[in-house]
């Protein structure tokens, strides 16, 4: 393969260049990143095959830990004035990392004052809409995003006597009773389910998590997401787990195993766990769209990401700016696109990226591997599925972890939990709109 | 005629002095400055907009019910770990103060967890309670116990009160058996000619001859349970499940260094300062006093 010759050489290239750079004094770009294990040496061969590519810049990749340590890091540098020029934020830390406008350097701002050309039609609306203002400027680059699908065991479909994965959630209850009956300890399980149940849910169906357009239009955003069909929903799953439809397995990406393992049938979390399926399931699986609520929608709308951008943060040499603004066109070029998104399940953030990977077959070769894209792509997104933007939101998801895991364990009534959830989140986006106004 | 002595001012006491004045002004004055300063104060994690706001934050933490939770979570943590590893560490010594060949031998290995990091001590007991792993909840598994600490907030609570109360029973231990050592065994040999048994002679002897030593440990452990325990619940449960381990002094990490809250975690470890030095107090002015060997 061309480009894994190209990587190659790059390394090596690197390995020589590291010589030589006191010698032609060339500036240097910290990159602090959250990337461990092997997506953490695809970063290495990123900034080493950049650094390669010309001899003006050396872009160094830092790993600081997960996304929560790597953010307080930047935190902390910048207040001590030693921030990096780059720095990989999650997506729910966006809001914080807006409110500080004399801390970051808004990509369409930093492209243009370094001449570099950049057009935020080239990359996917459902991608770039997350980190969007109001006005379509962007202010973080892409790098790693995923949607949540709804992952299939298609042994178990097979055994049970399913054609096609559900497309609602009546479908969901079929199935999953006809999964069950074929012997499985549990129908469907989710992670991440603040992310999955909660804000995709919203957004798959077109509504509203909080005021304000989700928070984009201001800091005074409140929660909304306490409404009859996500409390009906909600209601049901929890009436579905008492025959084992549905079982609950943990936070995040707890309940991987669960799937992995022929334990339920069916799993909707991260597109990004692909990488995870090809090592872990020895049984077919496959991906299809997220199943539809038909009583809260007629039609799906699209479905938001979650993962991390990277952030520029102001108080370097003007100069160093320019070299990260080549920087980030060099990531985000088709080839480097395409091949990230082969190598992790993330999706490719350009329509070229996309494009590339389809010539080149991976997604006919991979069946299932492009209904992320799919997803995101399925319409353009409205004000209630382009993402959100709230304040202190690393907690409010763990209020809302907590809550829903009172749904779970029948403490309480989903009616009561989201209640409850909605009125403790409201007290953090109080709190947030009193600390950055 | 007396002659009065004089000693010429030098330099020398104050540069002796120095480096201790030094650190604890770089180490502990200024950082503790700075808490206080950062308490009343309400900003944006990167520092850009600040505003003094006086005791806002504390009035938050007031009608703040998690803060209260935690606040009598702590309590009942820090008792707990305090009579766990006191009286663990009481009967240890007891039986060690007795024992004649090979005493160095218990001794030495009865110290040796003290030794070990917090962080490193959570590990080890996440290891053999781990739900899936862990060799106890194996066993637990085949008397028919399911054990998950991960769901379970009393099985976490348990698990770190018994992680941090093993790390403090050494220490414990060793102050114990010293006090033990100096009672004069002139007493407890005359006892036992009057035919006072061992359990006789513990309580009606040694443990009230030691009670100094008890009420210091009491302080000790509690400040201990209070404050260096960060570790053991940061790798055994990072305050969960549901709070259910969220102790103050990890409540004050989450919300300034994962809610990048600082000003509210500013004003938690003001008035976590506030509690130690009032331990303190007590330990200096009142039981060094008041307990007496009688």
């Amino acid at each position: 393969m061309k480009l894994k010759n190209l990587l190659l050489g790059a390394v090596a290239l690197t390995t020589l260049g590291g010589l030589s750079v006191s010698a032609q004094a060339q500036t240097e770009i910290q990159w602090w990143h959250a990337m461990g294990g092997a997506n953490g040496e695809r970063i290495d061969r990123m900034a080493a095959e950049f650094n390669a590519s010309q001899d003006e810049y050396v872009v160094v990749p830092t790993f600081k830990g997960n996304y929560t340590e790597t953010m307080t890091a930047a935190v902390a540098a910048f207040r001590a004035n030693a921030q990096p020029h780059i720095v990989q934020v999650f997506e729910v830390g966006t809001a914080t990392m807006m409110a500080a406008e004399g801390a970051v350097y808004p990509i369409s701002e930093l492209m243009e004052d370094a001449g570099e050309p950049f057009d935020i039609n080239d990359y996917l609306p459902a991608v770039v809409s997350y980190y969007e203002t109001v006005d379509g400027d962007l202010l973080s680059m892409p790098f790693n995003s995923s949607t949540p699908v709804l992952w299939y065991n298609q042994d178990a479909f097979n055994a049970a006597g399913i054609d096609a994965p559900p497309a609602t959630w009546d479908e969901m209850k079929v199935a999953a009773e006809k999964i069950v009956a074929a012997g499985y300890d549990c129908g469907f399980s989710f992670g991440w389910q603040s992310w999955v149940m909660i804000e995709n849910f919203s957004a798959w169906t077109d509504a509203p998590i909080g005021t304000l357009e989700n928070g984009y239009a201001g800091l005074e955003t409140r929660l909304t997401f306490n409404t009859d069909a996500l409390k009906n929903r909600l209601n049901t799953i929890y009436e579905w787990s008492k025959d084992d439809l549905f079982k609950y397995g943990g936070r995040r990406g707890d309940s991987l195993s669960m799937f992995t393992n022929g334990e339920c049938g069916m799993w909707m979390n991260s597109s990004a766990y692909y990488g995870s399926m090809v090592a872990q399931a020895d049984f077919e699986f496959n991906q299809a769209m997220l199943p539809l609520d038909t009583d809260a929608a007629a039609a799906p709308q699209n479905s938001i990401i979650g993962g991390a951008t990277l952030w520029v943060l102001r108080g370097a040499e003007e100069q160093d700016y320019v070299g990260v603004a080549k920087f980030m066109n060099y990531i985000s070029s088709a080839e480097v696109q395409a091949w990230w998104g082969q190598e992790t399940g993330y999706v490719p953030i350009t329509t070229a990226g996309y494009d590339l990977s389809q010539e080149q077959g991976f997604y006919a070769e991979n069946p299932g591997t492009d209904v992320a894209i799919k997803q995101l792509t399925l319409n353009t997104p409205t004000a209630n599925s382009r993402g959100l933007r709230f304040g202190n939101f690393v907690q409010i998801r763990d209020i809302i972890n907590e809550e829903m895991e009172e749904i779970w364990a029948g403490t309480k009534t989903a009616d009561q939990a989201l209640d409850d959830a909605v009125e403790r989140g409201n007290e953090l986006l109080a709190k947030f709109e009193r600390a950055n106004k | 005629m007396l002659k009065r002595v004089h000693f010429g001012t030098s330099v020398l006491p104050y540069l002796l002095l120095a480096p201790q004045i030094i650190v604890t002004l770089v180490f502990f004055i200024w950082p503790a400055s700075q808490a206080l300063y950062q308490s009343l104060l309400i900003e944006d994690a990167f520092g850009l907009s600040s505003e003094f706001v006086w005791f806002e934050n504390f009035e938050n933490l007031v009608s703040d019910k998690t803060y209260l939770n935690s606040f009598q979570r702590t309590a009942m943590f820090s008792f707990s770990v305090a009579f766990i590893a006191m009286s663990t560490a009481l009967v240890l010594a007891s039986m060690a103060d007795r024992v004649i060949k090979g005493a160095l031998t218990y001794r030495t290995l009865l110290i040796w967890p003290y030794a070990v990091a917090p962080v490193i001590a959570g590990a080890l007991w996440v290891f053999m309670f781990d739900p899936t792993l862990g060799i106890f909840v194996y066993a637990l598994k085949a008397i028919g116990y399911e054990w998950n600490h991960k769901l379970n907030g009393n099985e976490a609570m348990f698990l770190v009160v018994v992680a941090s109360a093993w790390k403090q029973v050494a220490y414990n231990f060793l102050f114990f058996i010293a006090a033990m050592q100096s009672i004069p065994k002139s007493l407890i040999e005359a006892a036992a000619i009057d035919g006072a048994g061992p359990v006789k002679r513990f309580f009606s002897i040694i443990f009230p001859l030691i009670t100094p030593t008890t009420f210091f440990l009491l302080v000790v452990n509690v400040v201990y349970a209070f404050f260096d325990t960060f570790g053991v619940v940061h790798a055994i449960t990072q305050g969960g499940p549901a709070k259910a381990t969220e102790i103050l002094v990890y409540k004050v990490f989450y919300d300034g260094f994962v809610g990048l809250d600082l000003g509210g975690s500013a004003a938690q470890s003001v008035i976590l300062m506030a509690i130690v030095i009032v331990l303190t107090v007590i330990q200096f002015r009142y039981i060094e006093k008041k307990v007496e060997y009688t």
